[in-house]
């Protein structure tokens, strides 16, 4: 095993072990009723989270593609997966929650990654902030258009009207409209935990197989990669649509955990969040995705009551942080006075790629 | 409403989008940056003209002025402490800067004004109307059309006949090869900056009299539209941010009356991903070229 190789799998190691090992000490939490209600409604959003942000930092850390219509793909999944459930029931009267949520999971993942194929493929072809602006607006297009969806079942069949509520009478309504969705709440903890480790499971295998490197390659050198015979968008379709997938199954995850998700709640700001967790996280690097994620969804909750200056202060912080490592004469200020500490750890300077803010 | 006065309505409209649009795509051409907070300077200056009007008792025209003023040290403000340690960062670093200083600007603002909607004065401009045949114009809608075109104008022959002018276009053209030239690159990027946020207060103004309702977040949606117009008429290209504000509006105008209210704003992102497929540079944007 060569020492690169080496080096990854204890990376990898490590990112599982967290996650696994921060399931255990919460499901502990929970049979001792040590944990705050606080925290326990928050488990299965940082779940989602974590979800949402491994998949944009494989498009943005990764393939190296500016997407700003995230949260349109979780959309698409919270929708989907809130049809399937109550269709499910209402059609085959499946009672069993569990097998319901890993159906409406995986169909919102599917449903999701169609729509990110159909997205991918023209908007492949554009080059940087254009694409940034073409899924931005695609992420609007599909926030205003599931305001005017109507979804029922009746009879164990189900109804659909688009723009008009054209529903027959005793409908029982499972899409309402910029209402949002109606359904149970089935999701559970341990089942958004398993869904962080599948996501990180292909995630990481897919970035350390052939494929991730040809998708890194495409990033590092659009020109040098396609004159290797690399096809360009094959593999940025590969990361695009993989990512859309992910988000689809979180978009399930997070509808599901909730009585009513409204339309609003998917908009523009909520890609820009995601994209946060992402870029302080930093960009190729999949556990400092989770540790963002879990990170900034709670501190918010937990702040709860500086309201004010919550919104305020998270401005200044972003600001700086962006400053702080982003310029040159404050980076180099910085790593000299940091690296007589980082030459007692490490003999050679860190070369893990993209294990830090480019 | 007969087509006429909606396709009146469109350029009114979009006369605003292209105003906004403006300092967008000059912002893009030469800092090659997607300034996000852009949008939350214009609910800066309505905010500004709002405060001079109703609580400082300053007649409209000079209020507009020191709304200009006020975004104007704004936004040169916001380029020398935050943009400008980043020039030679990635686009992504400056992005979200950006956004920060867009939070930053929208949850200051919430502080001093407060969440709740202010019904803008729409007094503000003359509330008479013309009347061409049996079509009743507001002259609200003819001086925001006649003060689009005196901007576009007067800027195209800014940026074609003056040294400054020159100078931006070169830094937009090749950064190295300007500041080769002896152009202060610095001093220019400020500039435009300057330029965009006084254009954005007027917009301000102008958008917050056709819909007269005033919240810190009021510029966010009207800033990706226009952005979004930026992007459908080329970026980087003044003529075509008046084209494809015009455009956008228009058919935004449309969109709403024949096929739903509130589609509308779906309807103009179709139009920008339509655009975008068909020509990848926009409308009057030049291709750009790969050099190996």
């Amino acid at each position: 095993m060569t020492k690169a190789k080496r080096k990854r799998l204890i990376y990898n190691l490590i990112t599982f072990a967290l996650v696994i090992g921060a399931y255990f000490i919460i499901q502990n939490m929970i049979a001792e009723k040590t944990i705050s209600r606080l925290l326990k409604g928050l488990l299965v959003p940082i779940c989602a989270w974590i979800v949402m942000a491994v998949s944009l930092n494989l498009v943005i850390g990764f393939s190296g593609e500016l997407s700003l219509g995230h949260a349109g793909f979780m959309c698409i999944g919270a929708y989907t997966g809130t049809i399937v459930s109550g269709w499910l029931l209402a059609a085959y009267d499946m009672q069993d929650t569990t097998l319901r949520l890993v159906l409406a999971i995986v169909s919102g993942g599917i449903v999701a990654g169609v729509f990110g194929a159909l997205i991918g493929i023209p908007v492949l072809r554009l080059r940087g902030d254009y694409l940034a602006i073409v899924t931005l607006a695609f992420g609007e297009i599909i926030r205003n258009l599931v305001k005017w969806l109507y979804v029922g079942t009746k009879d164990g069949e189900l109804c659909f009207s688009f723009l008009n509520k054209d529903m027959p009478k005793g409908v029982k309504m499972l899409v309402d409209g910029a209402q949002g969705t109606k359904e149970k709440i089935i999701s559970t903890f341990p089942a958004g935990v398993i869904l962080v480790l599948v996501t990180l499971l292909i995630v990481l295998n897919l970035v350390n197989s052939r494929a991730g490197r040809a998708i890194q390659a495409t990033r590092d050198n659009r020109i040098a990669a396609e004159s290797m015979g690399i096809s360009v968008t094959k593999y940025k379709m590969m990361a695009f649509v993989t990512a859309a997938v992910l988000a689809g199954m979180a978009g399930a995850l997070f509808g599901l955990n909730s009585t009513t998700v409204e339309p609003k709640q998917f908009s523009f700001n909520q890609s820009i969040n995601v994209l946060v967790f992402v870029v302080l996280g930093g960009l190729g690097n999949v556990l400092g995705s989770v540790i963002s994620a879990v990170f900034l969804t709670v501190l918010p909750e937990v702040l709860r009551e500086f309201s004010d200056y919550r919104m305020l202060a998270y401005a200044v912080v972003l600001i700086l942080v962006m400053i702080f490592t982003n310029n040159p004469l404050i980076r180099s200020f910085v790593d000299r006075l940091i690296s007589p500490v980082r030459a007692l750890f490490h003999r050679k300077k860190d070369t893990m790629p993209g294990g830090d803010l480019q | 409403m007969s087509f006429l006065e909606l396709l009146i309505n469109g350029l009114r409209l979009g006369s605003i989008y292209a105003i906004i649009a403006l300092g967008y795509t000059m912002v893009y051409g030469i800092a090659k940056m997607l300034n996000f907070a852009h949008g939350d300077i214009i609910m800066v200056g309505a905010y500004i003209a709002f405060c001079g009007i109703q609580n400082w008792g300053i007649p409209p025209v000079p209020s507009i002025l020191l709304a200009m003023l006020v975004c104007t040290v704004l936004g040169v403000a916001i380029e020398g402490l935050a943009y400008r340690p980043l020039r030679q960062a990635t686009s992504l670093a400056v992005l979200i800067t950006a956004i920060g200083m867009s939070y930053l600007l929208q949850n200051t603002a919430l502080m001093i004004w407060g969440a709740n909607t202010k019904s803008f004065p729409t007094t503000f401009i003359n509330n008479s109307s013309i009347s061409v045949g049996e079509l009743t114009i507001p002259s609200a809608t003819l001086i925001t059309i006649a003060v689009n075109i005196v901007i576009m104008v007067s800027l195209t022959l800014f940026t074609s006949k003056t040294k400054t002018g020159k100078a931006m276009r070169c830094v937009s053209e090749d950064r190295g090869a300007a500041e080769l030239m002896g152009i202060n690159v610095n001093r220019t990027i400020s500039l435009t900056f300057a330029i965009g946020s006084a254009l954005a207060a007027i917009a301000g103004v102008l958008m917050c009299s056709t819909i007269p309702s005033l919240a810190p977040t009021t510029g966010s949606m009207p800033g990706i539209k226009a952005f979004t117009a930026a992007v459908v008429g080329g970026i980087g290209s003044i003529p075509g941010a008046m084209l494809g504000g015009i455009l956008l509006g228009v058919v935004e105008i449309f969109g709403n009356y024949y096929i739903s209210t509130d589609l509308g704003d779906a309807i103009v992102f179709a139009v920008l991903i339509i655009v975008l497929l068909v020509k990848p540079a926009g409308l009057l944007g030049k291709p750009m070229r790969e050099k190996v």
